[in-house]
């Protein structure tokens, strides 16, 4: 990666794009992943909230489960940030969520 | 790109160099004042307010709790768009020490006067140059002025010189504390409309915005760190030719211009002393006994300091065979114990310049220089073009 | 002294909190870091119209590594112990350019605080209560992981008694800090400002309502809102646990949530039963040097606490130990 010289770089430092965060993908932090389970999650949006990264994110997209119970949401794990802290499996209310280790291929 | 106004004749009035800075802020329609007291700036803080309280100018002032929020109040308020101001001396310089590196590296374009007072310890509210020589690397642009008047119109010219895009750099404006921030002399104010003319406001460029979010002061690694420091040695180079243009610009406007660097009774002078703010007023009335004495003598007197203006020493100094450099402050051990005579000698070997140098520290802790003493150095100024001072000459302190 | 707050967002549920995201992935917070929580809340209900200014510290360094940036509103940062004079800038810029007609007199642009402990109740208590004085209309939000963790976990002058720091360490003569955390919700209190409150992480609707109601009072004055921010690098537990140890801290007395709206004070979460305080110390690491009497004794210093508590509020709020 060619590194910007002084003429480029905007005066004083200033990140006149923030948001770039989303270039710097910290999901290689984890060594356990959080996986949810669709039929268990009751869809509460606890580990959505306690998610320091943003990593739980809450898709629009429906979901029956084999009890017929619908849900207009799903929750999915957006693995390129998720650090694997385990805080949405430990606050999950219905225990949907498992955290299992990272496979190192 | 002014056009040339019609230079009226105008009634000065009279104040101290303290109320032409107030002045100077209050014609500048600047928006945010965050100051806190201290010898011997306070007065400027004082008329400031009752400026703000006569409805004379509408600018927020912000009553902060010391000198460094007084800074970090005015920073804030410059990377929002306003055009803030901020006075301080001495130990609130050095209070706000940390905040003055923030300032020069976040490119703000802030503009702050410095009454010039030695620094603790001892304690001393007297007047020397100790506060500002210790602020010089802070990356800020730095002018001495020598009257009231020219602190009036120093503070115009800074904001004109601050706000341009290719600059971008905070502006100190010195004097020196008590001698001229609590003497009166005549000072020309101009209108507002014209001042705001000859500097139009132009905020900071990135300024804070829930329109357009940006990320101010954050924290740079290894990779990217020097680049912005260099990007202020550029900037830096650049201001000599453009402080020269807005002073020239402001001659035009408004009949006085003073250039970057002073050369008084240069012609013809074979010794010349360095000197700034009151010491190079005395000069100029002491000079001419000194002449009448057979001593050739001239005075270089520095307005620019921060970037120094090396052309134009490099011109006044090419056929002098000695140049003394007054200090306001010392410079402990170093080779030469005066900060700018460190500095000029620097300055001497980088372009080979064939004259003596003189280094003497004078006025410390607001020590009185009578005319006499000032005829002294220039008799030493005009020795030294045969006689070599290797060491710093402590002029005047007792053994 | 106008800054118009208008009406701020006010939660019952989770679902009422927005789904956009302001302050995003790809920072550098430690994993389990609630802060990150707190942040992406307070970010959510203050909304775009926010400007925020962050001391140094572990959330302005992790999340401002040049040339990345995961806040999507105005952020700025300048020192360690003058956010609340940088703060007191901007909000007053805001002000007068809104007078002299530069901006629009209706244009909303909250200015919001984020501080550690260190950066608030050490050496920016100056610039802190400067601030407050002056009654600009900030809203300073205060991250409390209880030490200076970004550069290490030293103690501040909020770590509580007995807690291990690297300056605190549990040796043959030390038993890891000798003193008692510094009441800065109180001192702030004490300046009389519209609204200051304690918040908790763990307890989402109270923490988002109380943000909204900091906002709200901008207008009046300002607000400080003293979050509990469970450290998982600092405390020493494992990263899952930040949010369960931080509903501890309530449960157990340690830190009762109130707040002190124009003066009245009110206990937001009342608790009828405490838990025993080991319950909160046995999980974190900075705690597993001490003995039954030493346990004993923060249990005291909470008792204490918690009957102070409860005079101010006139009645028992917080209830005695579960036996």
């Amino acid at each position: 990666m060619k590194l910007p010289g002084w003429k480029e770089m905007t005066i004083g430092g200033v990140i006149t794009n923030p948001g770039n965060s989303l270039e710097y993908k910290t999901g290689d932090w984890k060594v356990l992943m959080p996986v949810i389970n669709q039929e268990k999650c009751i869809r509460c949006r606890i580990c959505w909230y306690v998610c320091p990264d943003s990593a739980i994110l809450e898709l629009d997209k429906p979901y029956t489960t084999k009890a017929k119970r619908v849900y207009k949401i799903s929750y999915d794990v957006n693995y390129d940030f998720c650090k694997g802290c385990g805080m949405c499996a430990q606050e999950c209310p219905a225990k949907a969520i498992d955290m299992v280790p990272v496979e190192v291929s | 790109m002014e056009a040339a106004q019609e230079v009226k004749s105008k009634r000065p009035i009279p104040l101290s160099t303290n109320y032409a800075v107030a002045h100077a802020a209050k014609d500048l329609d600047v928006d945010v004042v965050a100051a806190y007291p201290i010898t011997p700036q306070t007065t400027v803080v004082e008329k400031l307010s009752e400026f703000v309280a006569n409805g004379e100018l509408d600018a927020e002032f912000i009553h902060v709790e010391s000198e460094h929020s007084a800074l970090s109040a005015t920073l804030a308020a410059s990377l929002t768009g306003a055009r803030a101001f901020t006075a301080t001396a001495s130990q609130g310089l050095a209070l706000m020490h940390e905040i003055l590196h923030v300032a020069s590296g976040l490119r703000a374009p802030i503009v702050m006067s410095v009454a010039m007072r030695a620094l603790s310890a001892p304690i001393s509210i007297w007047n020397d140059q100790t506060d500002l020589f210790n602020a010089r690397d802070a990356g800020w642009i730095i002018y001495f002025v020598h009257t009231a008047q020219e602190a009036y119109d120093t503070v115009i010219q800074a904001y004109r010189l601050a706000e341009d895009r290719g600059v971008m750099l905070p502006v100190m404006v010195g004097y020196d504390g008590y001698v001229m921030s609590h003497t009166t002399e005549p000072v020309v104010v101009e209108d507002r409309a014209s001042v705001l003319k000859f500097a139009p406001k132009r905020p900071y460029p990135y300024r804070l915005d829930p329109d357009k979010p940006v990320t101010i002061g954050p924290i740079v690694p290894p990779e990217y760190y020097y680049e912005l420091k260099y990007q202020q040695v550029k900037a830096m180079e650049g201001v000599p030719e453009k402080a020269e243009d807005v002073d020239r610009e402001f001659q035009k406007a408004f009949g006085r211009g003073y250039g970057i660097m002073e050369c008084y009774m240069c012609e013809g002078a074979d010794a010349l002393i360095v000197a700034n703010a009151s010491y190079a007023a005395t000069l100029k009335s002491v000079l001419p006994d000194a002449w009448r004495e057979g001593l050739k003598v001239g005075l270089l007197r520095l307005r620019l300091y921060r970037p120094f203006p090396a052309k134009h020493f490099v011109n006044y100094t090419s056929n002098v065979k000695s140049v003394l450099v007054i200090d306001r402050a010392i410079s402990y051990g170093a080779p030469y114990q005066g900060p700018l005579a460190n500095e000029i000698a620097g300055l001497k070997v980088r372009e080979d310049l064939g004259f003596n140098l003189t280094s003497a520290v004078a006025g410390i802790g607001q020590r009185a220089m009578e005319p006499e003493d000032f005829l002294a150095l220039a008799r030493l100024a005009w020795e030294a073009r045969t006689r070599r001072y290797p060491e710093t000459i402590f002029y005047g302190v007792r053994e | 002294m106008a800054q118009q707050a208008g009406k701020s967002l006010r939660i019952k549920s989770l679902f009422d909190l927005p789904r956009e995201e302001l302050f995003i992935s790809g920072h550098g917070l430690c994993a389990g870091c609630t802060a990150g929580t707190i942040m992406r809340m307070l970010t959510k209900v203050a909304g775009k119209d926010t400007i925020i200014v962050n001391a140094t510290g572990c959330v302005e360094v992790a999340t401002t590594r040049y040339p990345y940036s995961n806040w999507l509103v105005p952020w700025f940062h300048s020192a360690f112990e003058n956010a609340g004079a940088s703060a007191s800038g901007i909000a007053r810029t805001i002000e007068v350019l809104k007078r002299k007609g530069v901006i629009p007199k209706d244009k909303q642009a909250k200015v919001v605080v984020v501080a550690g402990d260190g950066g608030t109740v050490d050496i920016g208590l100056q610039s802190l209560s400067g601030m407050l004085e002056r009654r600009d209309p900030v809203m300073y939000v205060l991250y409390d992981n209880e030490a200076y963790m970004n550069t290490g976990i030293q103690r501040s002058g909020a770590t509580p008694f007995h807690a291990w720091t690297t300056t605190t360490p549990t040796g043959k003569v030390w038993r890891g800090e000798w003193r008692t955390k510094k009441d800065i919700a109180m001192i702030v209190a004490a300046h009389r400002i519209p609204y200051v409150a304690t918040a908790n992480p763990a307890y989402p609707q109270d923490m988002v309502n109380k943000f909204a109601r900091g906002l709200e009072v901008l207008d009046e004055g300002p607000s400080f809102i003293h979050v509990l921010m469970a450290c998982t690098t600092g405390w020493r537990f494992d990263p899952a646990l930040g949010i369960t140890i931080s509903r501890l801290a309530t449960e157990t007395g340690v830190f009762p949530l109130y707040e002190i709206d124009h003066g009245n004070f009110r206990v937001t979460f009342p608790v009828a039963k405490r838990k025993p305080v080991s319950e909160y110390l046995k999980l974190q690491g900075r705690f597993a040097h001490l003995t039954p009497a030493e346990i004993e004794e923060i249990q005291k210093l909470v008792n204490e606490r918690v009957a102070e508590i409860n005079k101010l509020a006139g009645k028992e709020v917080i209830g005695p130990v579960a036996k």
